[in-house]
């Protein structure tokens, strides 16, 4: 089964803008999915669909294999969400303000709720201060008691709208021990964010957003596969370098000064598409041809080059 | 089931607010100050005439004669300002107040299912409107016994009733504000669906309230009057007839009833089909 569904999921705002675009998500059962997008590329509205908040302009979404909004009071008690940072009321405690969303569950069992609302506490560390009126909270802490409201009953999907947003390091490092924890009970997470390394280190699966569009939907190796690996030489003779590699048929070869060595003048570094080609063979090539090869290397580009090269450089997001 | 618990929440919200129990202490001291003034004022109690086919003029002649006139008074002034404004700041932030603070998207992912959440909503509303009329009616019934003298009441067509009757037209009396008061507060929440800004929702109910009641005060206008939300407001004074003038109330409980009907309605529509982008 897959936690989460959509086809051609679309939303065309009054204005006419696309903020999403025709997208599919697959969000396999128990991984932990890594929603990506700089800002404004139809995240959060895309999560606002899920939840029905929003409605789609066309195609579907289904959480739990429970389509999407019509099935709302159905499904949602299964999915724990957090969405555009933590709303509570600031004249309430924090205690208070998760029993009255858990009053609002009509599925809920009103006997275990003081039992049910004190555990979501603990496993965000915020018990010591359930007593506390919300406005006194930190961000963190904010933060945190928007995640336990997600955690108020056993969840089979967690849906977190940039979880860590605003977070100094401390609070991010939590938030994300926070989200091993419940991927490693068995729920399903999907966590979107506009940082790479918050995704990296904790997703199995990722999905790309860019103006709106999924450009990109897989697992985190499926995404390093993506990356063409590149040969690098570091070189005195450049456009003899770049001969030899052409006439291997190696794609894209450029020329640049080694940025790596200022102190090495005259060294220029000559890189190439890998492709099928053998390492050793193009190595033995140069130094035939009389290249003088001071350095050489192959390189697999970092996800961040791959997620930079999906959603562009930046300041050219939305339209 | 389910519906009672949240009800219950939401209701401990509302009459928890520091803000809705001054609206409520504030309701209350009305009654008490018009009493004491109109006790200073008329400082000899004497047996009072009956007559006069008034309202607002009538009670205060009665008043003197019994102190259960009070309540009258102090509902047919109060419900010029001072209850339509406590109404409209509950039913304006109702929704409103919740798209503001973000809770929400919060409540309709828990999911509270959005007709549920207005149902609820509406029910408090209602809730308080009753409450704070039945304070109106308790303290000034509680003072004007304290102040003036109470015994058969003699109502405004002339006629002597015993004192248990005429406090049982209190409770209809009562109860037809009240009424008046809940479709105000279908008419607040239907505003509220509209907006994230508590404050605008609540001000556009109030100029909606003024603007019906000069409308009505204006004769040029008289045709237009009976369909306005505030017209029958005071027609509450057909209760204290011999016989009771139904034709008048039932227009007026008519009245409220499809104005609640139609702005439920509105609001429902609203409600169920909009994004929540708060």
């Amino acid at each position: 089964m897959t936690a989460i569904s959509t086809s051609g999921l679309t939303k065309r705002f009054r204005g006419g803008q696309l903020a999403v675009d025709h997208i599919d998500l697959v969000v396999p059962d128990g991984s932990v999915y890594g929603f990506l997008g700089p800002n404004g590329s139809g995240k959060t509205t895309t999560i606002r669909m899920l939840l029905g908040l929003a409605f789609p302009t066309g195609g579907s979404a289904a959480l739990l294999g429970v389509g999407m909004p019509d099935g709302a009071t159905q499904v949602l008690h299964r999915v724990g969400s957090l969405v555009e940072g933590p709303a509570f009321y600031p004249f309430l405690t924090g205690l208070d303000n998760l029993a009255r969303y858990d009053a609002a569950d009509r599925t809920a069992d009103p006997k275990t709720a003081r039992t049910r609302i004190d555990t979501a506490l603990d496993r965000v560390g915020l018990l010591s201060a359930a007593k506390k009126r919300y406005r006194h909270y930190s961000l963190g802490m904010k933060q945190r008691l928007a995640i336990a409201a997600g955690l108020l009953r056993p969840r089979e999907l967690i849906i977190l709208d940039e979880p860590t947003n605003g977070l100094d390091p401390q609070g991010t490092r939590e938030v994300r021990a926070l989200i091993r924890q419940i991927a490693a009970d068995g729920t399903t997470v999907f966590v979107s964010s506009h940082l790479l390394a918050e995704v990296e280190q904790i997703c199995t699966h990722v999905g790309v957003m860019r103006s709106g569009r999924l450009v990109f939907q897989g697992s985190l190796p499926e995404l390093r596969r993506t990356g063409a690996a590149r040969v690098t030489v570091q070189t005195a003779d450049p456009e003899a370098a770049v001969k030899v590699l052409t006439a291997l048929g190696l794609p894209d070869p450029r020329v640049s000064a080694s940025p790596d060595r200022p102190a090495a003048p005259g060294i220029a570094e000559v890189s190439a598409v890998l492709g099928e080609a053998a390492p050793e063979r193009i190595c033995a090539e140069l130094v035939q041809a009389g290249v003088g090869v001071r350095g050489f290397a192959v390189t697999s580009p970092s996800l961040e080059d791959l997620f930079v090269g999906l959603t562009g450089e930046g300041f050219d997001v939305g339209a | 089931m389910s519906v009672p618990r949240f009800f219950a929440s939401e209701l401990r919200l509302v009459f928890g607010r520091r803000r809705n129990l001054l609206l409520l202490a504030v309701t209350a001291v009305f009654p008490l100050v018009i009493g004491i003034a109109l006790r200073l004022a008329a400082p000899h109690p004497q047996g009072g005439q009956g007559g006069g086919s008034g309202s607002g003029a009538a009670f205060f002649n009665q008043l003197a004669g019994n102190g259960v006139f009070l309540t009258f008074i102090a509902l047919s002034s109060l419900l010029i300002l001072v209850l339509p404004v406590v109404v409209a700041v509950v039913a304006g932030d109702s929704v409103a107040g919740e798209a503001g603070y973000g809770t929400l998207r919060y409540l309709l992912a828990v999911p509270a299912g959005r007709t549920r959440l207005l149902a609820v909503k509406l029910g408090v509303i209602v809730t308080f409107g009753l409450c704070a009329t039945f304070i109106v009616s308790a303290v000034a019934l509680v003072t004007g016994a304290a102040l003036f003298p109470v015994g058969p009441v003699t109502l405004l067509s002339g006629a002597t009733v015993s004192l248990p009757d005429g406090l049982l037209r209190l409770l209809f009396v009562t109860l037809y504000v009240a009424a008046a008061m809940a479709a105000l507060g279908a008419i607040g929440l239907a505003v509220s669906t509209l907006t994230e800004h508590a404050i605008g929702a609540i001000a556009t109910v109030m100029i909606l309230v003024v603007a019906s009641e000069v409308v009505d005060n204006v004769p040029q206008l008289a045709a237009a009057g009976p369909y306005l939300p505030t017209h029958w407001w005071l027609s509450f004074d057909s209760l204290l007839r011999v016989p009771v003038d139904t034709s008048t109330l039932l227009h007026g409980l008519l009245s409220f009833a499809v104005y609640a009907l139609l702005f439920g309605s509105f609001a429902w529509a609203r409600f169920t089909s909009a994004d929540v982008t708060s």
